[in-house]
């Protein structure tokens, strides 16, 4: 079962074949077997998921559900649920019992879902590896001595491994999508706006958006309906209409125009990685695409760039983190700066302060001009080459990462070279672009991931791109061995 | 731009973190490196682009000045480090 999408475990479930309670007990089982040497996940609610389980039953029973009553899933620990632990993968929340459900948690939730627990991710989602976590690394179930990638390692990890059918995740540089290339899962970050942020914990807020990490583009398009659309606790939610993601799925790509910058194929790029990427564009070729080279001239330039506006952005939101109404707190402080400085030095792992300080100095006085109104004018002229890209072509393909998974500990102490892993994600969240991971052939029996970038709000386009190519071939269909 | 001990200190006070004198030097080491990679930005004119606050130039959203949250003081204080009759503990402030 664990193998499965959600549509065929929804006929399933639908026919009698299987309970929700024996799915869920099967994932529960699964994860008890796999997750010592995995560490998928930060806590478990395996009584809550029982629970909840017995009452999709009854509602399938009933002839009401909908397509995610009784699918067990994960959500990343950036997500808060009420009265459960939420902890960003930080010391600094190990205690933090959140109050309240985030809304994507309670959209899925009024949706039917069994959620199993909580996922282990990059300490506040800083970090490509998931080796920044205050609860260790996860592993990658492909071999367990590489990354996951980050910061939704965990959610990648635990889908890949079928520990769940579905995780959620965020992506604030590429966060979803890496981890969803380097673990050979799908991976959707929608529009900037699309999902609530509500109950998200923070980190740069003017990129940070929630997606699902899932085994299919069709699976996406059911956990997308679910969550997407306007809230009215989340200030920068999108008004725009919520489509039917699946009403599309099938159609057909001919006349699809394609195009591929030509900086995401420079010399950065893996060899094999290149050839596997190659390989699902002839496969798009031969569905009927066009496929045409583009320029995103100013791209070279995002990494500098977000390096600027997400520590900037981190330093303001991780301010709240202060020892005195939630979270970590110093022993004995001997006044209050002393209970700040403490608190939070103590609180916060090496990545995270290190943005701190980062963003903190881009915003302090003397420097604003030179580093943040710098590098929110490169911002716009980033978001403008997509803009005229998009007169142009339908969507954009290109390597989701410049290889595949790399070594636990190969780039954990140099913060510069693991940032470049995230040079062909980053550019989206700057503009605040939807783009989608899908799995393409291994390289050396590691996963690889197209990346399609649309324009904004087209998330079906996305999906039905993906599914297209998920549809001709059996790329997505591969398991690690061993799971 | 290369950061001197005395700037991380600097900086580290702005930000409210403790910074040990025997991390200074690697720390200064570093954010001097992420500068560096920040830098690339010098290489670009920018005369005259507007800068972009948000991806989709929305403007921020106004609503009605009407209560719509309930008080939850008491749940939102039961994961506080220290309170007292509703009110958060802190070290003494004024002498």
């Amino acid at each position: 079962m664990h193998s499965k999408n959600i549509t065929e475990l929804g006929a399933g479930l639908r026919a009698g074949d299987f309970s929700s309670v024996e799915l869920t007990r099967s994932f529960l089982d699964r994860i008890e077997q796999y997750d010592a040497e995995l560490n998928c996940f930060i806590t478990l609610a395996p009584e809550q998921a029982l629970a909840k389980a017995a009452v999709a039953d009854q509602l399938i029973r009933s002839g009401n559900a909908g397509p995610l009553a009784g699918i067990p899933i994960a959500h990343k620990d950036i997500f808060c649920t009420r009265g459960m632990k939420t902890s960003c993968g930080s010391k600094m929340l190990d205690n933090f019992i959140a109050p309240y459900d985030a809304t994507l948690v309670k959209r899925l939730d009024e949706a039917g879902v069994v959620m199993l627990g909580k996922t282990n991710m990059d300490e506040f989602a800083m970090g490509s590896s998931n080796e920044t976590s205050y609860y260790g690394a996860v592993r990658n179930p492909w071999d367990k001595n590489l990354v996951p990638g980050g910061s939704s390692g965990g959610s990648a990890a635990s889908v890949a491994a079928g520990l769940c059918v579905v995780a959620t995740g965020t992506d604030t540089g590429g966060s979803i999508r890496q981890p969803a290339a380097l673990c050979g899962v799908t991976g959707l970050k929608p529009t900037y706006g699309r999902i609530s942020r509500y109950g998200m914990i923070a980190f740069a807020s003017s990129l940070d958006q929630a997606g699902p990490i899932t085994r299919s583009a069709a699976d996406a398009a059911l956990v997308l309906q679910a969550v997407a659309g306007f809230d009215r606790h989340d200030s920068t939610s999108a008004e725009e209409p919520v489509p039917d993601y699946s009403e599309h799925l099938n159609d057909r790509l001919h006349g699809l125009k394609i195009g591929l910058p030509k900086e995401y194929f420079d010399e950065g790029l893996d060899g094999d990685v290149a050839r596997s990427i190659d390989l699902a564009i002839d496969e798009y070729r031969r569905q009927g695409a066009e496929v045409m080279e583009i320029s995103l001239p100013n791209s070279e330039l995002s990494v500098a760039t977000y390096y600027v506006v997400a520590p900037a952005e981190c330093s303001s939101n991780l301010s709240r983190f202060d020892g005195v109404r939630f979270g970590y707190r110093c022993q004995e402080p001997r006044d209050l700066e002393d209970l700040y400085k403490r608190s939070r030095s103590e609180g916060f792992g090496a990545e995270v302060k290190r943005r701190i300080l980062i963003g903190t100095y881009a915003l302090s006085a003397g420097y604003y001009d030179a580093y943040y109104l710098k590098a929110q004018q490169i911002r716009h002229l980033i978001s403008d080459d997509f803009k005229r890209a998009f007169e142009k072509v339908d969507v954009i393909m290109g390597p989701t990462s410049p290889t595949t998974a790399f070594a636990l500990g190969e780039k954990a102490d140099d913060p510069v070279t693991m940032y470049l892993s995230d040079i062909y994600t980053i550019a989206a969240n700057l503009a605040g672009l939807p783009g989608i991971s899908v799995p393409v052939k291994p390289a050396n029996g590691k996963p690889v991931g197209l990346q399609i970038i649309g324009n904004y709000f087209q998330e079906a386009k996305l999906l039905n791109v993906a599914h297209r190519l998920q549809q001709e071939s059996d790329w997505h269909l591969a398991a690690p061995a061993g799971y | 731009m290369s950061l001197e001990r005395s700037d991380v200190e600097n900086i580290a006070h702005l930000a409210r973190l403790a910074v040990n004198a025997n991390e200074l030097d690697s720390v200064a080491g570093d954010l001097t490196t992420i500068l560096r990679l920040v830098e690339q930005m010098n290489a670009v004119d920018t005369a005259g682009v507007v800068p972009m606050a948000h991806p989709l130039h929305m403007a921020q959203r106004l609503r009605p000045d009407e209560v719509s949250e309930n008080d939850q003081r008491e749940l939102f204080q039961s994961i506080a480090p220290a309170t007292e009759n509703g009110l958060y503990l802190v070290p003494k402030v004024i002498e």
